[in-house]
């Protein structure tokens, strides 16, 4: 019974990081129907900023908002300078130039700080919170990390619901070119996006690293387990992708739990499998196919 | 003579053959010119190529992506060591290679028959979480498949006829790391035979054809589904053969050989190559091959660690990777070969002859559809 | 108020636009007339910046707007309805509304939707509902609302009645007759229905194939029984 309630939490507070990427990946998706595999290390490269920050002495919230301030200007470079230039082309254009991207920024991050594991600190606690005799499976940092997420998600949506930032960049997701007409800047709402799913990205990287071990390769299995829930959210709802990521966290950790770790990639894979060839359009679609 | 030549030419069948014994020549040439280090490269080489030339079909000749081809090598270097465990096999190598061929055709047909569905990122993703999934399995079945540590692989001697062999032909004793080139290479100038063969037929028509516009192909009687698997199946056979000679070069197969990186390396060396192009796929592998020595030197020379200059290469090719895609979306092999075009199509015209269709010119060079976007009117 | 000169507009190898030239008067209807494929939508992408002309001055007043993008058109008074509505179905009525509001360049107020919801009831009604769940008679509404929001000077309207019922085409055409004569707005009208967008119009252009075919008083085209037959179908 205790093991099933840690495993329940520990799953719960994995997917609330899980959601936070899943979330990154639908932004994007649905401003520039891009798929942002370059999302890990990304975000990864922003957690060595931060364990620098750190490590030359300041403390682990500035270390916190610099990294994630990081992450918003690398968002905002990285799409203004080199996707612009394959948005609207061919699909295969734009994951090629994502995968390279992959590419540049890992081997980017091992020469500048070297590909060994590092630790990173953790603001509170990473010991289970005792109660009366038993210890719960819910961390002190846990708990930070499920409060951190939502907060960030309150943000959003209060940007994109009640103000007219928020209302541009929803009006240029949906529909670019009447967007333009309504004198819309689309591209600067697409920089906008990037560089707000960039920050997101990065703090689920920060929450992911938070007292535990970083090296330049840490986030790759994250941003496969991102997808697979954004997939199940429909890629395209913000929604979804949050049901998603806490419904991905939960099973994973049952298979990490009952079954043993080393399936836990294999148990995503089969996951997305099942969703992809059974209900194409993610949970939550209505009835209408959508070709995947 | 030179007539039958001609005609012998202009079969393509018979060009690929051609051209092969030509390759079979230089590999002899250069496998006995160079040392025991160069060979152990020259073998990484190739399997690095017939890998490649696998995902070339796929990818430039069908129009999908897969980042999961480290996987399908998994499972054929992982074939071929657990049938060399003691040594003394019960097939000869090349057979070995087969075997593993089969086995990652087997896995391959499952997986393309769930990809044929998917396309651009969808199918991205999926194969991602495969690549990401497979080394999880060797960790799983510790028992048999050596948990992280790997299976060792142990090759058989050298068989007495072919040690004669080389010696007759070469006038010199072969050694390991040469018999293996040479296996290697083998290998890949006859799956290079067999894929460009395929996809000059009409099932490289076919799929051609089902990159260039679903719809058209489906209107021409064209299965959409089966010209997909098909590919994957043929495109994941090449993978497991390559998996085979990387388990006989690296004498192991461990998790740690099938990272996320070669993937992504994989792809990188169609993509730097020119999507579609075997010639392109073989020069991706080489520029992987022989890239990080320049480099990590370099990286050296200018004060960086060992650990950190190794790291270098990667950099480049990934940026290379980036800029192939933003200014010669045909890859490089493919703008080399357009331009060529571009050049005889004037001259032919200067000198009155008809202007060539460049389409036909370089049918096999042809990306999926990738031309430089313009940012005309999208904004 | 629009005077567009020598005007010529590709796609590709596609010659879409040639040599067009003519004048939209100051608090007039404008009526660009012609069959599918006359180059009739390519003339509004083109004026209101959507696509780059490759040759030929585009004037709102005394601006040369020609080269200026499509975004920075409804700060100089010009609204663009594309056709086919373009509603932005996602959104609620209310944030179309305020949407269009933006495009002026400063804070949208409540108030200033409540004016679009005086000359739309039935949008005013329903303003949190999601646009998608609109008729095509009210998502026409609509889209004339939001451009309305941006209290534009020239108003671009791409086949508003196409789809239609003839009382709702009839409706919408009294507002703008009305918009007209009340605030001096000027409207350059694009329509297949040539009868009914000469009743509304005091000009009209005819374009064929890309080229100016007819320029007059819309009395005149509506009487020119040869014009009628050739370009107009009715």
């Amino acid at each position: 019974m205790q093991q099933l309630l840690n495993t329940a939490l520990g799953g719960l507070t994995l997917g609330m990081v899980y959601a936070a990427f899943a979330l990154a990946l639908v932004l994007i998706w649905r401003s520039t129907r891009i798929v942002n595999f370059a999302q890990a290390p990304m975000a990864m490269l922003t957690t060595f900023v931060a364990l620098t920050v750190i490590d030359a002495g300041y403390s682990y919230w500035i270390g916190f908002v610099v990294a994630l301030l990081a992450g918003l200007a690398l968002g905002a470079v990285i799409e203004r300078f080199v996707v612009r230039h394959v948005e609207g082309g061919p699909e295969i254009n734009a994951v090629i130039l994502t995968l390279g991207l992959f590419i540049v920024l890992h081997a980017l991050a091992s020469v500048v700080f070297g590909n060994r594991y590092r630790s990173f600190p953790a603001p509170f606690g990473i010991r289970g919170i005792e109660v009366g005799e038993t210890t719960i499976g819910l961390t002190g940092f846990g708990i930070f990390t499920v409060v951190a997420v939502l907060v960030v998600m309150g943000l959003l949506v209060a940007l994109f619901r009640f103000t007219d930032v928020g209302l541009r960049m929803r009006a240029s997701a949906f529909n670019p070119e009447v967007a333009r007409l309504l004198g819309v800047k689309v591209g600067r709402m697409l920089t906008l996006g990037w560089a707000l799913a960039a920050l997101v990205g990065s703090l689920a990287a920060l929450l992911i690293a938070g007292g535990s071990l970083v090296h330049p390769g840490y986030m790759d299995s994250i941003v496969v387990y991102g997808f697979v829930a954004a997939v199940l959210g429909g890629l395209d709802s913000p929604l979804g992708a949050v049901v998603g990521g806490l419904l991905l966290g939960l099973s994973l950790s049952f298979v990490s739990g009952y079954l043993g770790s080393e399936l836990v990639a294999l148990a995503a894979l089969g996951i997305l499998m099942a969703v992809l060839l059974l209900r194409p359009g993610g949970l939550f679609a209505q009835a209408q196919e959508r070709r995947v | 003579m030179k007539q039958r030549l001609a005609r012998v030419w202009d079969a393509s069948a018979g060009r690929h053959l051609l051209l092969a014994l030509l390759g079979l020549v230089v590999v002899v040439l250069v496998v006995e010119s160079v040392s025991d280090f160069r060979n152990v490269q020259l073998a990484a080489l190739a399997y690095l190529g017939i890998a490649a030339g696998g995902l070339t079909v796929l990818t430039g000749l069908n129009g999908q992506i897969s980042l999961g081809h480290g996987a399908l090598m998994a499972i054929g270097a992982y074939t071929a060591a657990l049938m060399l465990q003691d040594g003394e096999p019960p097939i000869p190598l090349l057979g070995i290679v087969l075997v593993s061929m089969l086995v990652a055709l087997a896995v391959g047909t499952l997986v393309g028959v769930a990809a044929a569905r998917l396309h651009g990122p969808y199918l991205a993703g999926a194969t991602l979480a495969l690549a990401v999934a497979v080394p999880g399995i060797a960790l799983r079945f510790g028992e048999t498949l050596g948990g992280e540590a790997g299976l060792r692989v142990r090759l058989p001697d050298i068989p007495e006829w072919v040690l004669d062999a080389a010696y007759f032909v070469t006038g010199s004793e072969l050694t390991r790391s040469s018999y293996v080139a040479y296996l290697a290479w083998l290998v890949l100038l006859v799956t290079y035979v067999l894929l460009a063969n395929l996809s000059r037929s009409r099932v490289g028509r076919r799929w051609r054809a089902v990159r260039d516009d679903e719809v058209a192909a489906e209107l021409a009687g064209i299965g959409l589904g089966r010209a997909r698997v098909s590919a994957f199946m043929v495109s994941a056979a090449a993978a497991g053969a390559a998996g085979a000679v990387m388990a006989f070069a690296v004498r192991l197969a461990a998790p740690s050989g099938f990272t996320l990186t070669l993937s992504l390396t994989l792809l990188a060396a169609v993509v730097l190559g020119g999507l579609g192009s075997l010639t392109g796929a073989l020069v991706g592998a080489a520029l992987l091959t022989f890239l990080p020595d320049v480099v990590t030197d370099a990286g050296r020379s200018a004060g960086l660690g060992d650990i950190r200059a190794a790291e270098l290469a990667p950099l480049v090719y990934g940026l290379v990777m980036v800029a192939v895609v933003l200014l010669a979306p045909a890859g490089l092999v493919g703008t080399v070969r357009s331009a060529a075009a571009r050049r005889r199509a004037r001259s032919s015209r200067s000198g009155g002859g008809t202007t060539p269709d460049r389409r036909t010119t370089h049918t096999d060079a042809a990306p999926t559809g990738a031309v430089p976007t313009s940012k005309g009117d999208v904004r | 108020m629009l005077r567009i000169e020598g005007l010529t507009t590709s796609y590709g190898p596609v010659r879409a636009l040639q040599d067009v030239s003519f004048t939209a008067e100051r608090g007039k209807v404008t009526a660009v007339l012609g069959a599918n494929g006359a180059g009739k939508t390519t003339l509004l992408r083109t004026v209101s910046g959507l696509v780059r002309p490759d040759s030929g001055s585009v004037h709102l007043g005394e601006h040369d707007i020609s080269r200026t993008p499509a975004e920075a058109m409804p700060a100089l008074g010009l609204a663009h309805v594309p056709e086919g509505r373009g509603v932005i179905t996602e959104l609620t009525i209310a944030e179309n509304l305020h949407l269009g509001g933006l495009g002026r360049g400063r804070k949208v107020k409540a108030g200033d939707l409540d004016r679009v919801y005086d000359l739309f009831p039935v949008l005013g009604e329903r303003r949190e509902a999601r646009a998608h769940t609109l008729s095509g008679g009210e998502r026409q509404m609509l889209v004339v609302g939001r451009a309305l929001m941006a209290e534009p000077s020239l108003l671009l309207l791409d086949e508003p009645s196409l789809g239609l019922a003839q009382r709702i085409t009839a409706q919408i055409f009294a507002l703008l007759r009305d918009l007209v004569a009340e605030e001096g707005l000027t409207v350059l009208l694009v329509e297949q229905n040539a009868r009914s967008a000469l009743s509304l119009a005091d000009h009209g252009v005819v374009l064929n194939l890309g080229r100016v075919v007819a320029d007059d008083r819309a009395e005149v085209l509506a009487g020119d029984d040869q014009l009628r037959h050739a370009y107009l179908g009715f």
